[in-house]
């Protein structure tokens, strides 16, 4: 299966297992930025690590300093392969558009609708440089 | 509608320097944003200098590197250390050395080392109407609410790019219409004791964000001016419960003379009416613990102190000695009138621990306790303390903060509703 998605902030194509969120989190004291580790006690995905994973966000909260996690994560080798977003939060996609500008490589954020979401849990997906949301075969 | 960048905001973008940076992340946020231009601004307030990782570090520096410098007058938001020298700051290297290197950056692009989170008491005060791009939740709920300038809640990055640039996207609360209220907030039904109290707008303001979440909505039913420290203390309070940015008070902040003129309709899309238990079940939520035996320290100042607030600390202590800390955060400007009279020395005789530059929430400097208990009169402390510090909070009035780090243990004056 696939899905056209608009393309929020343009970047590398990725690959990797879905990660699901099932509730919005906060960047800012919800993922650890060293580690790419949900630290937030409350999310019910809790433990898991977004590192590496094509992250699916029904939501987010906007905390300021979200932006500055991401980055970090971009930074440290830890952001998601790539961001599936609901709807755009620029200031967290700040995080990606100044990380580019710092020279440094930062994975594709695009936009789907969360009735979607479902389809791809648990799956190895890819997102294409197009915008194309898919499972990997 | 796409965005539009006039032919100099184009040529600025299409630099390879730190201006056509700065530029480029405007626009881009702009186009994030929906916003159709940008528009001219008069100041910045500047949260981007907190210490959060190094990446923050290194962009700054490239934007030293690419002789940026900001374009319009522009403070500084707190840092991670106190480089005034009053208070320890438990930061490690390298983390530490990274820090300073931050507000290093910031200071050679230009920007005013006030090193406050209450710009608005240290000289940096826009005119009523006047468009700014401002940074640190409490700041920008002051600046709109109480002083009538515009802004919205810009996060780090975009805040130094606006500053840089003197532009910023045109959306949300610079535009009139989004400015006014579509709740009412009626206080009337309260004992008018208890909203002369000092507690009554730490938390009436955590009621007011948890209720209103991130509409714009009038407080109705205050007599009198509650005075600029209550104003600042109920923002702060109402920003850290809620995504607050613009609250009205008819009657006393500056675009609300009455209801009627603040409203966005000829009726209010809901009234929140506020009782008596509302405020005891919003104040109880405040403290983390069930008051104890004991208390390990007390912090004020969230936002900073001023003058006055020092006036009324410097009152209750009496030249008594106290038993537990009180961590006293502030900015320079307020710490510049204490030394002049002598005051800082007494305070810190008495057991205050000045806390210049920065604060307790933001940056390691209380010791670290399994089981610590700390008590506070801010609303915005109570909020972030537990997960920051991970001690637990009991709330109180000020008086009561400084009755209970003099004896070492929780004492609480009813003060009903």
């Amino acid at each position: 299966m696939s899905a056209a998605a608009e393309i929020l902030v343009p970047g590398k194509a990725g690959e990797g297992e879905a990660l699901v969120l099932t509730a919005p989190i906060s960047f800012w004291g919800g993922v650890d930025p060293r580690s790419g580790r949900i630290a937030d006690v409350r999310h019910p995905q809790h433990g898991e690590v977004i590192a590496g994973r094509v992250l699916f966000l029904p939501g987010t909260i906007g905390s300021s300093s979200a932006s500055a996690v991401l980055m970090e994560l971009v930074h440290n080798g830890r952001a998601p392969a790539a961001l599936v977003l609901h709807e755009p939060d620029a200031i967290l996609l700040l995080g990606l558009i100044v990380a580019r500008e710092m020279g440094w490589e930062t994975p594709i954020a695009v936009r789907l609708g969360r009735g979607q979401f479902d389809t791809y849990r648990g799956a190895a997906v890819t997102v294409a440089a197009d915008g194309a949301v898919s499972v990997a075969v | 509608m796409s965005l539009a960048l006039s032919p100099e905001e184009q040529a600025t973008a299409a630099g390879q320097d730190g201006a056509g940076m700065a530029m480029r992340i405007v626009a881009e946020s702009a186009r994030l944003l929906g916003a159709p231009r940008l528009i001219p601004i008069a100041s910045t307030h500047i949260d981007g200098a907190l210490y959060h990782g190094d990446s923050g570090t290194l962009f700054a520096e490239r934007l030293v590197e690419g002789g940026a410098k900001v374009a319009v007058r522009s403070t500084l938001n707190v840092g991670a250390l106190d480089l005034m020298g009053c208070s320890r700051i438990r930061l490690e290297e390298p983390q530490r050395g990274m820090a300073q290197r931050m507000m290093e950056a910031y200071r050679k692009l230009g920007c005013e080392q006030s090193w406050t989170c209450a710009p608005y008491q240290a000289g940096h005060r826009p005119a009523p109407g006047s468009d700014v791009a401002w940074g640190e939740s409490n700041a920008v709920v002051f600046c709109n609410s109480v002083l009538g300038a515009r802004t919205n809640r810009y996060g780090d990055f975009l805040d130094i790019a606006c500053a840089i640039t003197g532009r910023s996207p045109d959306y949300g609360l610079h535009r009139p219409d989004n400015r006014r209220a579509r709740l009412i907030f009626d206080v009337s039904g309260l004992s008018p004791s208890f909203l002369a109290s000092e507690i009554a707008w730490p938390v009436l303001g955590s009621l007011y964000g948890r209720e209103v979440g991130d509409a714009v909505g009038v407080v109705t039913g205050v007599a009198n001016h509650p005075g600029e420290d209550a104003l600042k203390a109920f923002g702060a309070a109402a920003a850290s419960s809620g995504a607050v940015g613009l609250f009205h008070i008819a009657g006393v902040t500056p675009e609300a003379p009455d209801v009627e003129t603040i409203l966005a309709g000829p009726e209010p899309e809901a009234v929140i009416r506020v009782t008596p238990q509302m405020v005891a079940k919003a104040r109880a939520g405040l403290s983390t613990t069930a008051a104890g035996k004991a208390i390990d320290a007390v912090a004020i100042g969230s936002p900073h102190l001023s003058h006055a607030e020092f006036d009324s600390l410097e009152r209750l202590i009496a030249g008594r000695r106290l038993t537990v800390p009180v961590y006293a955060c502030t900015g320079r400007h307020a710490l510049a009138l204490l030394e002049q009279d002598g005051r800082r020395k007494r305070l810190e005789a008495s057991g205050v621990v000045i806390v210049a530059d920065t604060c307790v929430v933001v940056t390691p400097i209380m010791p670290e306790l399994s089981n610590g208990v700390l008590m506070t009169n801010s609303g915005k402390f109570a909020h972030y303390a537990p997960g920051n510090t991970g001690y637990a909070v009991l709330y109180a009035s000020l008086a009561d903060c400084v009755e209970s780090a003099v004896l070492g243990k929780p004492v609480f004056t009813d003060i009903a509703a």
